[in-house]
């Protein structure tokens, strides 16, 4: 599991590698917190080769869009695939976050 | 005697098969990944339904041994967690155990899908062990928990 962060433009794409989980959600946190302290303002969370996330992973990913949100930033989230919107149906967080089908589409939508 | 494959590459075991894993970690979220898969790999073995093994499976697993970990055995690294997963072609049975002093269970059931719940960073773990799993139950044990998950084979 890894996180790589690229930027397109203004945004800051996060990439998530692997599972979102107990054991790496802390460095995801840390890794767009540190980028949030540098001034950026939006986040785009890319999921396409995420293989699943469990309860905290789900928690950290509404710290983050609380902590942007109050930075005045955006948070969209990109690429689910069925496992993970099942998920975020089933938790009703696609009701608190934005999500888009493709990653081209989360950019558009800033 | 080894599954028999379908044109769609999913596995039909032999009959009457039982597969069992059955393994202690220490309370490490480390170690958590690697169980997920050893148990993942017997289900795939007895022909589970794809999502079964890619959600159902690794996420409430995930959240069971994590609870075991964190809340059970509070992180200490001198507590194991123990896992067992018995796996036919009917069903799996998922029991995971902590050494710690005992944590309420029921009480840790809050419904995260409420308005006033749904911007929480926790409570969600026990939700989705319930909505992933056929049925999820504390088991009575002399010391420390345990909780016993059951998913029909899809």
């Amino acid at each position: 599991m890894s996180f790589s962060i690229n930027r397109e433009g203004e945004v800051v794409v996060v990439d998530v590698e692997g599972q979102l989980i107990v054991g790496n959600r802390q460095e995801l946190k840390q890794k767009v917190l540190d980028e949030l302290d540098r001034g950026e303002k939006k986040f785009l969370i890319d999921f396409s080769q995420t293989g699943y996330i469990d309860s905290s992973g789900l928690g950290v990913l509404v710290s983050l869009s609380k902590k942007i949100r109050e930075q005045g930033g955006e948070l969209r989230l990109a690429n689910l695939n069925d496992d993970l919107k099942t998920l975020f149906e089933l938790t009703k967080l696609d009701t608190l976050f934005q999500i888009a089908d493709t990653r081209d589409r989360a950019l558009q939508s800033f | 005697m080894p599954p028999a494959f379908n044109p769609d590459g999913s596995a039909t075991p032999p009959a009457a098969e039982v597969r069992v894993v059955e393994l202690e970690i220490p309370s490490d979220v480390a170690f958590i990944e690697s169980v997920v898969d050893l148990v993942r790999r017997e289900c795939q073995a007895m022909g589970y339904a794809p999502r079964q093994i890619s959600l159902n499976v690794p996420v409430a697993l995930t959240e069971a041994v994590s609870n075991a970990i964190l809340r059970g055995n509070r992180d200490d690294p001198a507590k194991h967690v123990h896992v067992r997963a018995e796996v036919d072609q009917m069903r799996l049975v998922l029991e995971v155990g902590d050494e710690g002093e005992g944590f309420d269970f029921e009480a840790s059931l809050i419904d995260p899908t409420l308005p006033g719940n749904i911007d929480r960073e926790d409570g969600r773990g026990l939700f989705l062990m319930r909505s992933l799993m056929d049925s999820v139950e504390r088991v009575d044990v002399p010391y420390g928990s345990k909780v016993r998950m059951t998913l029909h084979r899809g």
